[in-house]
């Protein structure tokens, strides 16, 4: 593990008193920072915070946010729930896939793509609706996906 | 409407038009924490808590508590330190009422967090906020700094004898998380799974101390409740549940979008006057997300809100109505609001996490021609063993969507089983089944 990234991380638990609160946050650094919580991460939490492995484990697996494997340079979040499905939302999806030529939580050969499809996303007044990253795109077609993916590339 | 008292009517939504309405100059300039004032200045807690009582305020995240009430339990309870946490884990399908009063107004928040840190006696306060609304959480983190700054949260606010500070957390994608108890569990840094209730987080709560947990939008009418009183909250809206609510419009509607309006509007107005219309012919209605009972076009004239939604047999939740037209499967609709609870499912209790299975396992049968009429009866009763035995809300109200489909629209559940046909072509029907 990177020592800066070990820094970081022993901010948050000193912030947090040591607690296993601390937890959250600290995952959260480690997938923004790194793409992934690997192994080794799982392991230097549990040993800090006294917790056996599995359950640190079992955190990155409850939680959508969290992966274990590495994912791409950009994450794309695609709504699936029902106000995102009635505006076509599945088009939105089928696009996706055949544009990056992967299917649902894979990541494109050169790393550039995750797809994930997601539950809603509160974007419901602009079905069907995605998020790049944390940069929302709404009121989505076929040909504005391609677009958008296209100008990434 | 008269767009004059229009404006009047809006309580957690009236600053938003104004121009950087999310920074503190905006917000004081606007009357911001003068109700914070007010109260530490003039009022006794157990006045303030008598003041939301009288206002009839109930929890608008979608169980609608008293929230009055709520905070009582909490300010007696015995235990020391006791908390304020904010349910901002918005996250019911159809709903993106939270989301506005974060982005564009964190500071009526964060007011009414403080309020009522005052009334129970909590000296610490805590926002649970969705992994996915970064942007959100980029604004209240800087709203946050901004009030400790200029002292409106922390030691001795306004010079009284009163400290307060607040904190965020960020979720971290988990529908279950909106589950109260499971928010808890979250955010003690485990995974969000659901309590047994009792003990009531009013009594134990967040680490296992008296935790008031209130939604954002209800946290956002407190600063008017005390500023107007609760005689002027209880002239709008309905009587029994008075005062304003976000409306979510969604789906097959021409204006989708969110609506501060009086409690009780009538659903046909709501759609035709602020939705301009459904798009296409109207089929059927979820008035509370994916977690309500369908409503049909018979039930346009339902006044929204709790108690009148519930005499048609389903929920007002959270407000999130969406609408469906007439060219939806209503068995392809039931699969998806399955499926989507299968996926949320914590697993903790087996009711929800084996009947969110069996429930897609039978819906996706029937949607490729292996269904049988013996299902719609099993799926019925599977959906009240686990509203009887599902240990939170997740799982009591998975089957809502499901069963009231399968009563509202039997035709089409019969249709798909006995000819194996969907008169949409929405459903694979067996075609790519070999």
């Amino acid at each position: 593990m990177k020592s800066r990234l070990k820094e970081r991380i022993e901010k948050i638990l000193t912030e947090y008193g040591g607690k296993r609160q601390a937890l959250l946050p600290a995952l959260h650094l480690v997938q923004e920072r790194e793409g992934h919580i690997s192994e080794e991460v799982i392991s230097y939490l549990a040993s800090r915070l006294s917790l056996p492995s599995v359950d640190v484990y079992g955190m990155v697996t409850f939680y959508s946010l969290f992966s274990l494997k590495k994912e791409g340079k950009n994450i794309i979040r695609v709504c699936v729930s029902l106000p995102c499905y009635l505006r076509g939302g599945n088009q939105i999806l089928e696009t996706l896939k055949e544009e990056l030529g992967i299917k649902e939580y894979e990541t494109t050969p050169d790393k550039r793509f995750t797809l994930e499809p997601v539950s809603c996303l509160g974007l419901c007044d602009q079905a069907p609706a995605m998020m790049i990253n944390d940069e929302v795109y709404g009121n989505l077609t076929k040909r504005k996906v391609k677009e958008i993916i296209r100008g990434f590339k | 409407m008269n767009p004059v008292k229009f404006r009047e009517t809006k309580i957690v939504l009236k600053n938003i038009h104004r121009p950087h309405s999310r920074r503190l100059k905006t917000y004081l300039k606007a009357g911001g924490y003068q109700a914070l004032k007010k109260v530490l200045k003039g009022m006794n807690p157990q006045g303030v808590i008598k003041e939301v009582e009288r206002s009839r305020l109930v929890g608008r995240g979608g169980a609608a508590f008293p929230t009055g009430l709520k905070w009582e339990f909490a300010r007696e309870a015995k235990d020391i330190p006791k908390y304020v946490v904010c349910n901002a884990d918005e996250g019911e399908p159809g709903t993106f009422k939270d989301k506005q009063i974060l982005e564009k107004d964190p500071h009526l928040l964060l007011e009414g967090m403080a309020i009522c840190g005052y009334a129970i006696g909590a000296r610490q306060g805590n926002i649970y906020i969705r992994g996915e609304y970064f942007q959100a959480y980029r604004i209240l983190k800087e709203a946050v700094k901004e009030a400790e700054e200029k002292g409106f949260l922390g030691k001795n606010i306004l010079g009284e004898d009163f400290s307060f500070s607040i904190s965020l957390y960020r979720g971290a994608g988990a529908y279950v998380c909106g589950e109260e108890t499971a928010l808890l569990d979250s955010l003690e840094g485990k995974k969000g799974q659901s309590r047994v209730k009792p003990p009531f987080p009013a009594f134990e709560g967040f680490q296992n101390k008296p935790t008031v947990l209130n939604n954002v939008e209800t946290l956002a009418n407190i600063p008017d409740i005390i500023l107007k009183g609760a005689q002027w909250f209880l002239k709008i809206g309905s009587q029994k549940t008075p005062g304003t609510k976000i409306y979510c419009l969604s789906g097959d509607i021409q204006r989708p979008g969110y609506y501060e309006l009086p409690t009780g509007i009538k659903l046909k107005r709501l759609l035709i006057d602020y939705g301009k219309g459904v798009k296409g012919e109207l089929k059927a209605i979820l008035p509370g997300g994916v977690s309500s009972s369908f409503l049909t076009r018979k039930d346009l004239s339902v006044a929204l809100d709790w108690p009148s939604v519930a005499k048609r047999g389903s929920q007002l939740g959270s407000g999130a109505i969406i609408i469906l037209n007439d060219t939806h499967c209503m068995v392809d609709i039931a699969r998806r609001c399955a499926q989507f609870f299968a996926y949320e499912s914590c697993g903790k209790c087996s009711p929800c996490r084996e009947g969110t299975k069996r429930t897609r396992e039978l819906l996706t049968n029937i949607t490729l021609g292996r269904g049988e009429l013996s299902d719609l009866e099993l799926l019925c009763e599977l959906q009240e063993v686990m509203y009887d035995t599902s240990r939170c809300g997740l799982g009591q109200a998975a089957l809502n969507a499901v069963r009231s489909a399968i009563l509202k629209f039997r035709d089409e559940f019969e249709e798909h089983i006995r000819e194996r046909r969907c008169r949409f072509g929405i459903c694979p029907l067996g075609k790519e089944s070999s």
